[in-house]
């Protein structure tokens, strides 16, 4: 491996009472790829995102970034090493315009009060950087906007304070065919930023399109995680109703 | 159109772009072009749903026109300050309830808690024999302690706030006749607080007032547009501030002028702004100034949207909410004040009747019972809608029955305008 992970999850376990939900779970993301978590519903994905995003810290398990070693017990400590979630029920207010937004709960202040002009130019700043051509104005109103615009809106929010680790959780459940499109190009692009990106969904055919790295979730434990250029639709699919075993090397 | 892999796409780095092209020609910020292009993008706004307070405006004007044309004492200069001060008390109200329908909540006992707080201003001064400042603070004191009470139980407990507001409307009628006594009245004696409503300032200092009004007017919007201007983003026309300002200048010249004139009836002669005015426009000034430029107001606006959106963003919800319910009622004593002042005594009903104009006077000048849309600015013009169909119908000798036939149904209007206007931008019909 060229480049050292940024995050690298070994031996996570966790349990709600007596149901053990992830049940010694590696994961790495490297910077500037894209690795996306697959696996079934109830195999553990939304666990495994809720503790790196610190909601709901792990039971045990060592969670390591730029290779030390961190305890992910609360949002705010996510967030302060540059850890960001997209949830998939968009957290945007529709009454509140993009910069608002983006801004929200990390508003710039001179004199106490805002500065309006100063979150504009980095909202637009951020909005070009991921070459977004899709919105008129920074100024509109997010209830005047597509679900695709929203799901830009939300994904730019995420990296507006530099982030390091965005994860997106069924970013294009919700979407259209060409809206889809977009937003995955974002993501693209959130990569070339130099983010490491953890992309979960559903839909295979996305996952191709943009994935380095695949990490499979069967029941509480990674079956598989493969180069996406050495598996095939087939293969992933087999692991995650465990039809298939994964005998390869984990990458 | 395939997608690359990373590795391939070009790599377009910041400094690059930066390089290639300014921020505004890629995404715009709404501000730039001429008058016409703004005005243009301000009709393009309002036939998507957001009108704000003009449909109150309009119906203003008309419902002015019609009560000047029946009514030969509509115009005149004495009615007009009456009509100021009968509003007063609904357009303090109104702005004290926008602060928790903002967040998508109520407080039906804003009316009560204007009116038990002064039963007890006015015992404690006319009974007790304290010092008027002394007992208006410990009147706004309690304000604090009912709206953090509210607070408590809304944001912290959970209970729906039209449940708790609606236990102290009726907690604290109780209350009141127990201070008040049945069928007891208090004199309001103190000079200063009937003089709010009854005395008025000098000429001079009317126009004094719109001097500062334009001043800082003038002063904000080229501070805005100097910070903008350092952040490298475009203003809008420097146009537009002129347009401001002579907007402000004709109809504040229009009403200092009014108010100039001689109105008395008597040999002594009654002139100037009444006192209640620029007592109202400070509050109106500072409100506006809190929820449109600082955080508080902001997560205001954040909560009453999308409360988990604003939850994840770090916005501590809970404590939003308690501070917007205690910021209601403190405003609430206001309006209480204004109101013993234009009566002149209190009584076991003080403000029994009124919360409900004040919830009206908001949403007909345009601020959603939804939550996170509207302005302080709208609940005054809301809350003058209001007086002046009160105010007309009162001069054309009708029975007091129409008057509340014609608010409901201004009021079924406004919320209907509301309602359409949600689903033109976009937004359901039902609350989501």
């Amino acid at each position: 491996m060229a480049e050292a992970p940024i995050i690298e999850l070994t031996n996570i376990v966790k349990s709600f009472g007596p149901v053990s939900v992830l049940k010694g779970v590696n994961l790495r993301a490297y910077p500037g790829k894209v690795t996306a978590l697959v696996g079934d519903n109830g195999a553990g994905k939304s666990t495994l995102i809720k503790g790196l995003a610190g909601v709901q810290p792990y039971d045990s398990g060592e969670v390591r970034f730029a290779g030390e070693a961190v305890h992910l017990h609360s949002p705010r400590e996510a967030s302060r090493l540059g850890i960001e979630v997209v949830y998939q029920d968009l957290a945007l207010c529709d009454n509140l315009d993009i910069v608002q937004n983006m801004f929200l709960g990390r508003e710039e202040l001179g004199f106490g009060t805002f500065d309006e002009g100063l979150m504009e130019r980095e909202a637009a700043e951020t909005l070009r950087q991921l070459s977004v051509r899709t919105v008129s104005s920074v100024r509109q109103k997010v209830s005047s906007l597509s679900g695709g615009q929203r799901q830009t809106v939300a994904i730019a929010r995420s990296v507006l304070k530099k982030a390091k680790v965005v994860v997106l959780d069924e970013p294009t459940a919700a979407l259209g065919v060409a809206q889809t499109e977009q937003v995955l190009e974002l993501v693209g692009r959130l990569a070339e930023q130099g983010v490491a990106v953890i992309l979960i969904s559903h839909n295979l055919a996305d996952v191709f399109a943009v994935a380095d790295y695949i990490s499979v979730l069967y029941l509480g434990q990674m079956v598989a995680s493969v180069k996406a250029e050495d598996t095939n639709r087939d293969d992933i699919v087999g692991y995650i109703t465990g039809s298939k075993t994964y005998n390869g090397v984990q990458a | 159109m395939t997608i690359g892999a990373p590795s391939q796409a070009p790599d377009p780095t910041p400094t690059d772009v930066l390089a290639t092209r300014s921020t505004a020609e890629l995404i715009g910020s709404g501000q730039e072009g001429t008058v016409m292009d703004q005005a243009r993008a301000y009709l393009q706004r309002v036939r998507h749903g957001e009108m704000g307070a003009l449909p109150a405006i309009g119906g203003f004007v008309v419902l002015s026109i019609m009560f000047a044309i029946l009514s030969p004492f509509f115009l005149t200069e004495r009615n007009f300050a009456n009509l100021l001060t009968q509003a007063a008390t609904l357009v303090m109200l109104g702005m004290a309830l926008v602060f928790v329908i903002l967040l998508g909540e109520i407080d039906l006992s804003a009316g009560v808690t204007s009116g038990l707080t002064m039963c007890i201003f006015v015992v404690l001064v006319n009974v007790n024999g304290f010092n008027w400042m002394l007992a208006l603070l410990i009147a706004l004191l309690t304000g604090v302690a009912i709206g953090t009470f509210i607070g408590f139980f809304v944001a912290r407990v959970g209970i729906p706030s039209f449940v708790v507001t609606l236990g102290l409307f009726l907690g604290f009628q109780g209350l009141e006749l127990i201070i008040i006594g049945s069928g007891g009245l208090y004199r309001v004696q103190t000079p200063e607080i009937l003089s709010i409503m009854n005395a008025n300032m000098p000429v001079w200092a009317g126009w004094a007032m719109l001097a500062v009004i334009l001043a800082v007017s003038l002063g904000t919007s080229l501070w805005d547009r100097a910070r903008r201007t350092r952040a490298g983003v475009p203003n809008r026309t420097i146009a537009l501030v002129w347009i401001k300002l002579g907007v402000i200048l004709v109809i504040g010249g229009v009403v200092v002028a009014l108010l100039s004139n001689d109105r008395g009836t008597g040999f002594k002669p009654v002139s100037g702004v009444p006192i209640v005015v620029p007592i109202t426009l400070a509050i109106l000034w500072a409100g506006t100034f809190v929820l449109d430029r600082t955080k508080f107001g902001r997560y205001i606006y954040a909560v009453g949207g999308n409360a988990e959106a604003a939850r994840r963003a770090g916005v501590k919800v809970v404590l939003i909410r308690w501070t917007a319910f205690i910021v209601c009622s403190t405003l609430a004593v206001i309006s209480g004040l204004f109101s013993i002042s234009k009566v002149g005594s209190v009584d076991a009903a003080a403000g029994r009747d009124i919360v409900l104009s004040g919830v009206a006077a908001a949403v007909v000048g345009g601020v959603s019972l939804f939550g996170g849309r509207g302005r302080l600015l709208h609940a005054a013009i809301g809350a003058l809608v209001i007086a002046v169909i009160t105010n007309g119908l009162g001069l054309l000798n009708l029975p007091a029955g129409v008057n509340y036939v014609v608010t409901g149904a201004v009021l079924i209007l406004a919320a209907t305008v509301d309602a359409v206007s949600r689903v033109r931008a976009g937004g359901s019909l039902t609350r989501r």
